[in-house]
């Protein structure tokens, strides 16, 4: 069996490890992201990380991943207050400033890679497997780092799940209880922002996203109770994330980034088909009883 | 004009008190300089035409958006120091109804504001959630997800939820929007029951047919209030012409025409 024989690797089992539980994390975060209506935010969170990444490694000339993570995260950081001050001060709508900043983050992120690749040491370099992930070549430390960022991510979800459910369901009321929902709501973006800079490695900036939404999609396909779906999608992320780990690590070619995406798209379009098939046995169900 | 709700010294004893209150969206007063008291134990409206600045009024009150100036008093204290003796009822179509939460999670979270931080609801939060749902008639829905439910149930669940907050000033925003005259019909006489308890109620209305049925003190607002006071005193012509303008509804029209045939009926009467 190949997967076991990965498995017993020590190396492998941490990657896989890794994988699962950013999946998990992101999925479960995901949930709230999505009932927000903020899927997109962890979308251009993603792509405003990069320029950070590039910018650390010129600043500091090292490539150690908490170093390039702290980069990701102040830009990411950056691009998050980008966002407030043009829907806010501007009258640039919400979706124009995501596209916005998604759009010049990126470039300028690529425009500095381009940079780094020209220097001679640039090959040892390999900032581009931030591009579409390559979760294989993580080593045990990173994933360790990684493991500890979700971790703790986790931890604030769980004691925050009463104050993050009803700030997505009613903000206003969750204010007028005298709850401060400008910092709750920024709490929230920093989780995501934390997760998203620990799953750049692993999945990618250009498909990052997805980890967030499509899980939280698929979930909700199956339950009308918000705590099912959160453990769905955090199970949802899990599976994604260990098979795109397993499949890149068979095979080295393959980025990380679309095999997860590829996985979770799978699981989306089952879930959205058995919904369908479901409602569509309830009516006739109902329809055969009214005619008894 | 002179009316009750002018500032005072005696501002004892009122249960919302709102001073020079002015909210101002993108440099344009919504709210403008408005002054307005309302005794404890009251059915309030808060009545005026599209535009005037009554949810926002609302959202004032509740200290819900910055003022620009002006204060607001809740029996006394300002209303941050008072969240856990108010209810809100937002506006129905504020929330997205798909959200996955069934009828008494939603009612369950009239409880977190008594709950605190990081507490999670227990048995005592599920059971008071249950008797409220009870009071509005919607035990039977209980565990039904939001979205499955009519108009009418969805805003007898957000009253509900507010009733599990056991506030002493309830707000509601619209309540009567999109709901059957049955629901309709119960919301008024929960409201008339909480106001008989020595409750403040304070609506958001637009219906003034309905209106002098409804409510016992009246706030006449288009963006400057107009009025405020006993409701008879203040639903007279004069101010509700002065309320809407230019812009007469046939509302006014129909009213006016009650009001001349009043006068020829009760002529011979007296």
């Amino acid at each position: 069996m190949a997967w076991l024989s990965l498995l017993a690797d020590y190396t492998m089992r941490n990657v896989v490890l890794g994988s699962a539980l950013l999946g998990a994390v992101s999925g479960a975060l995901g949930c709230f992201a999505v009932l927000r209506r903020q899927g997109l935010l962890g979308d251009t969170l993603a792509h405003a990380a990069l320029p950070g990444i590039a910018l650390a490694y010129l600043l500091t000339g090292q490539r150690a991943l908490p170093v390039l993570l702290a980069g990701a995260a102040l830009s990411g950081w950056l691009g998050t207050a980008a966002l407030i001050y043009l829907s806010r001060a501007t009258r640039i709508k919400e979706d124009s400033a995501l596209g916005i900043v998604l759009s010049v983050s990126f470039a300028v992120g690529v425009v500095l890679l381009t940079f780094i690749n020209r220097q001679p040491q640039a090959r040892a370099v390999g900032l581009e497997r931030f591009l579409l992930g390559q979760a294989a070549a993580l080593t045990a430390d990173q994933v360790e780092l990684m493991a500890l960022l979700s971790a703790g991510v986790l931890i604030v979800l769980v004691l925050g799940y009463k104050e993050f459910a009803l700030l997505a369901f009613d903000a206003p009321f969750a204010a007028s209880l005298g709850w401060n929902t400008t910092a709750l709501s920024l709490l929230l973006t920093t989780l995501i922002v934390i997760t998203v800079v620990v799953g750049l490695q692993a999945v990618g900036v250009v498909l990052m996203a997805s980890l967030l939404i499509a899980p939280a999609v698929a979930a909700r396909q199956w339950t009308d109770r918000l705590h099912l779906m959160v453990w769905l999608a955090a199970a949802f992320g899990a599976i994604s994330g260990v098979m795109g780990a397993w499949l890149s690590a068979s095979d080295r070619g393959i980025p990380t980034g679309p095999v997860v995406v590829l996985v979770l798209s799978a699981i989306t379009v089952v879930s959205l088909v058995v919904r369908r098939v479901r409602a569509w046995l309830a009516r006739r169900a109902a329809k055969g009883e009214a005619e008894r | 004009m002179k009316d009750d709700c002018a500032q005072s010294h005696s501002d004892h004893g009122f249960a919302i008190v709102a001073d020079d209150v002015t909210v101002t969206y993108r440099d344009r007063p919504a709210v403008q300089d408005v002054d307005l008291r309302i005794p404890p134990g009251r059915l309030a409206a808060i009545i005026g035409p599209n535009g005037a600045g009554k949810s926002t009024l609302m959202k004032a009150l509740l200290g819900l958006v910055p003022l620009a100036a002006g204060q607001v008093s809740i029996f006394g204290q300002p209303v941050a120091r008072q969240r856990r003796r108010i209810g809100y009822v937002p506006q129905r179509s504020s929330v997205d109804w798909d959200f996955p939460a069934t009828a008494l999670d939603v009612v369950m979270m009239g409880t977190y504001g008594q709950l605190g931080w990081l507490k999670r609801p227990g048995p005592r939060e599920r059971k008071l959630a249950m008797q409220c749902l009870d009071a509005v008639g919607m035990t039977a829905f209980a565990d039904r997800q939001i979205g499955q439910l009519s108009g009418g149930q969805q805003q007898r669940v957000f009253l509900a939820r507010a009733l599990a907050q056991q506030a002493d000033v309830y707000f509601l925003d619209e309540p009567f929007v999109g709901v059957d005259a049955v629901t309709e019909k119960a919301i008024v006489e929960l409201l008339r029951a909480l106001r008989d308890q020595g409750k403040t109620v304070v609506v958001v209305h637009h219906d003034l047919d309905s209106a002098p049925e409804y409510f016992d003190w009246l706030v006449l607002l288009n963006v400057r209030l107009i009025a405020c006071g006993d409701f008879r005193q203040v639903f007279t012509i004069a101010n509700l012409r002065r309320t809407y303008g230019g812009a007469m509804t046939a509302s006014i029209r129909h009213f006016e025409w009650l009001e001349l045939e009043k006068h020829q009926t009760s002529a011979p009467i007296s």
